[in-house]
């Protein structure tokens, strides 16, 4: 297990690094960010001074090894707008993010594995036909579409939530969260399901399948003729059985869940780090742009680990080895 | 600091909740485009400039007109050729209680230029300008040749505090702790991207606002910030999408407030290159430029209908443009009008200039900077075409565009032939646009920085560097008309449109349209 967890360590190292190429180079041949940033009334003197002190007179090689020199010291650069270190800016926005989409996890799992259950044990129900046609919109209509949806029926009709904004935060062990106050998770309810709903679809149908799949397998034939009593049997065997794909795929939705909330937090003005890079992509700011792509592949690989550590605490027959070798 | 801010802030916001936000003066404003600090001399930008007016004066004041009123100056005046001389206001005091007096002028003009890490700096209003304290409360700066717009570049300039705020960083800035100014409103929390709240200066100097506090929450997305409003989340928004425009005014708890803005759109034609990349003969071969021909430049001025284009485009939010700022200004012409369209003269003029069939050309232009920027191009596209001028159009993010429109050549010159571009006169006077659009490209002497289609014309010139050198307002703005009207006589640049500014406030409240397209709290009335 440890050989296995430094082994893939050393594999996310390496593909960093090959995205911190990639990433470098793509953002930076694109655009000119001097013109997003100096003010019309400049002149020429002024424009490259600007140039100057950004480092863009330099050869790009030159800059990209200064950014790898800055990155092994931990410095992904200084963002272009805000001034202030891309890495503090990020890491400033991070926790409303990790909020909204740790809050569509659980709307995903909450909602989405009861419905599919209940979809998969009584396939022929007109309930079950309902909620497999909701699915189906789930996964079709798209995300900036039904967040606005959500606004003008729960804000602007019904006046119920809050339309847009994060709410009042409170501070649970240093880390400001809008989860600890009624303001706060009234504010997050919209933006966290037009963030699930895709999830909710997708647990629903993994859900549906797997159970559909299972109840027809001799081990709950077995179990039903040693007079297993029905809820034991789905929430104990079948349940467990059918989780493997659907943690799988939650975990590494989980990512997505971050790296895709930019449209959520755009149409909820969300302060998250979707927002953060939405603007920064907008306004050309290189350094924020270059620092989230590479905090989100650290943060797809550790998701990968982790999916695979829990893989073999869920289904002991998995053996975490050392498979590269 | 910070953390007992918010605690206060998340406190009279849940107080505010409680006691119902309607009979509570609270104004929560939602914002189209966002401050990126609260250092006043971090960075020269509009959406910055406006916040820290509500927290900083300037020594001379713009208002809605940008016509120039006292601030913490209560006169001006040049005193020499060289010397201008500010008597300051006394018995003003800082948000921290401290007085107010010529020292906080010198700090202020020292470090606005040199604050670290700026993306673009204030430098630009101060260069070549020396200022020395005479007294407690009169103040000189001295350049080195005679320069008449002093007190427009002076007015750019938020003075800090010399105690609290010239030795700070900009983080201390956005901690609130050395934000103090003189302003109507003092600091009280700011979390970027969320929400920055003010309290009513309770001791300002001038006539105090009616709110006690105010509340700014950036919401980008144009629907999202009409629905904040409906939803009643927030009392007032700037930038409505022109397509709700329609939709708002048929709501009756909505109140809109439209102004013609300081920002003209206009096309820059290649004026500098024999062969123009985009510039084609109908078989797509290479052409002599035929914008360097007035007749053809004028022809496409004749061809474009700029009525259709506020009416259709722009859904009547926009003005005809003739020149380079809207009447009202320092330094407009009263003799120009918008160019009537005519597409019958404007084929003959082609004919007459040898381009009876036409010609190739592509328009560039952005696509997210300006109102409809994109949706504007297209539609000059098809106008060009219908009098035989084949135009493609390709828009772009304002990130590609602008750096290519710039020196996106391989020898660093611009690279496209025909462009749209707005340009928004900081100054609020004629001589921004005439100096940085319309004078010859002059790198040493900082002439013609935005002067994308090199148009350049001795004759013009001059005129324009006279008005830079003369003092006498009344001769000033006789010399810069003269020089638009040259301009636009030589077809150097083609305005097409004004743009018109749309702020909406939720019944009861409303806002006093500004030219700079600020949105100041101070501008929020109550009826």
């Amino acid at each position: 297990m440890t050989v296995f967890v430094i082994r893939r360590l050393l594999q996310a190292f390496f593909v960093v690094f090959l995205m911190s190429v990639i990433v470098f180079f793509g953002v930076n041949i694109v655009g000119d960010p001097v013109y997003m940033l100096v003010s019309p009334d400049a002149d020429q003197a002024d424009i490259e001074a600007a140039i100057r002190r950004l480092g863009l007179d330099r050869p790009i090689w030159d800059q990209y090894v200064l950014f790898l020199k800055g990155a092994a010291q931990g410095n992904l650069g200084d963002s272009f707008i805000f001034g202030e270190p891309a890495l503090k800016l990020i890491l400033h926005h991070m926790p409303a993010t990790l909020e909204l989409a740790f809050s569509a996890l659980v709307l995903a799992i909450v909602l989405g594995i009861p419905l599919g259950l209940y979809s998969g044990l009584y396939p022929d129900h007109m309930v079950s036909k309902g909620i497999m046609a909701g699915s189906i919109l789930g996964f079709s209509l798209p995300t900036f579409w039904v967040g606005l949806m959500l606004i003008l029926v729960f804000a602007v009709e019904l006046g119920w939530l809050p339309s847009t904004g994060r709410g009042d935060t409170a501070s649970v062990f240093g880390i400001e969260t809008s989860l600890a106050t009624w303001d706060g998770l009234s504010h997050i309810f919209l933006p966290a399901l037009n963030l699930a709903l895709l999830k909710i679809s997708l647990a629903i149908r993994l859900t549906r399948a797997g159970v559909r799949e299972a109840m027809g397998q001799d081990y709950v034939k077995y179990a039903r003729a040693k007079g297993i009593s029905t809820k034991r049997i789905i929430f104990v065997h079948v349940m467990k059985n059918i989780m493997i794909p659907v943690v799988t795929v939650m975990g590494l939705e989980f990512g997505s869940l971050i790296g895709f909330s930019v449209v959520t937090e755009t149409i909820f003005a969300w302060p998250g780090m979707g927002k953060l890079l939405i603007d920064a992509i907008l306004q050309l700011d290189r350094p924020v742009v270059v620092a989230y792509l590479m905090i989100m592949v650290l943060f797809f690989v550790l998701i990968n680990l982790v999916v695979d550590i829990l893989y073999s605490i869920l289904d002991p027959r998995v053996r975490l080895q050392d498979q590269g070798a | 600091m910070t953390k007992l801010t918010a605690a206060t802030a998340a406190a009279v916001g849940a107080l505010v909740l409680f006691t119902g936000a309607a009979s509570a003066e609270k104004l929560t404003i939602g914002l189209a485009s966002e401050p990126t600090s609260m250092d006043p001399h971090f960075h020269n930008l509009g959406p910055n400039n406006a916040m820290s007016v509500h927290l900083f004066d300037r020594l001379i004041a713009q208002d809605e007109k940008q016509r120039l009123s006292p601030g913490l100056a209560v006169s001006w005046k040049p005193i020499d050729d060289l010397t201008w001389e500010f008597k300051l206001r006394e018995g003003v005091k800082f948000h921290d209680g401290s007085d107010f007096n010529a020292d906080d002028v010198i700090c202020t003009m020292a470090r606005a230029p040199e604050v670290p890490n700026s993306p673009s700096g204030y430098g630009t209003y101060l260069k070549g300008k020396t200022f020395k304290k005479i007294d407690d409360f009169t103040v000189h700066a001295v350049t080195g040749s005679p320069y008449p717009l002093m007190a427009n570049d002076i007015s750019t300039i938020p003075i800090i505090s010399d105690s609290a705020g010239c030795d700070a960083a900009t983080e201390d800035f956005n901690a609130g702790t050395a934000a103090v100014g003189t302003g109507p409103f003092k600091f009280s929390s700011y979390k970027p991207g969320e929400s920055i709240t003010l309290v009513r200066n309770d001791d300002y100097w001038g006539d105090a606002p009616g709110w006690s506090e105010v509340e700014f929450r950036p919401i980008k997305s144009g629907p999202s910030r009409v629905a904040a409003l409906l939803a009643g989340d927030v009392d007032m928004i700037a930038g409505v999408p022109t397509t709700d425009i329609e939709t708002l005014k048929g709501n009756d708890g909505i109140q809109l407030s439209q102004g013609v803005s300081n920002r003209v759109i206009y096309l820059h034609m290649d004026q500098f290159r024999e062969n123009s990349p985009f510039v084609k003969g109908n078989d797509g071969s290479e052409i002599k430029n035929p914008l360097l021909d007035r007749r053809v430049r004028l022809a496409i001025s004749k061809a474009i209908n700029r009525d259709a284009i506020v009416d259709r485009v722009m859904e009547g939010v926009a003005l005809p443009a003739g020149q380079l700022l809207p009447e009202g200004f320092f330094g407009v012409s009263d003799n120009l009008q918008p160019e009537a369209y005519d597409p019958e003269a404007a084929k003959a003029l082609l004919a007459e200039a040898g381009y009876a069939d036409g010609f190739q050309l592509t328009i560039h232009g952005p696509n997210d900077r300006y109102i409809n920027d994109a949706k504007i191009a297209e539609a000059i596209g098809q106008m060009l075409t219908r009098v035989g001028i084949r135009t493609a159009v390709e828009t772009m993010p304002r990130s590609v565009y602008f750096g290519r429109a710039s020196r996106g050549s391989p020898d660093g010159l611009p690279e496209f032939s025909f462009i749209l571009v707005g340009w928004g006169a900081g100054s609020g006077e004629a001589s921004s646009p005439l100096k940085s659009l319309i004078h010859t490209y002059d790198k040493d002497r900082g002439f013609g920085s935005s002067n994308r289609g090199r148009h350049s014309d001795t004759e013009i010139d001059a005129m324009i560097e006279e008005a830079l050198r003369t003092v006498d307002d009344e001769k000033r703005q006789d010399l810069l008309a003269k020089s638009t009207e040259m301009a636009i006589e030589n077809v150097a640049i083609i305005p097409t449109h004004f743009q018109v500014n749309t702020w909406a406030a939720r019944k009861g409240l409303t806002y006093i349209a500004r030219t700079d397209e600020y949105t100041l709290a101070m501008g929020v009335v109550k009826e």
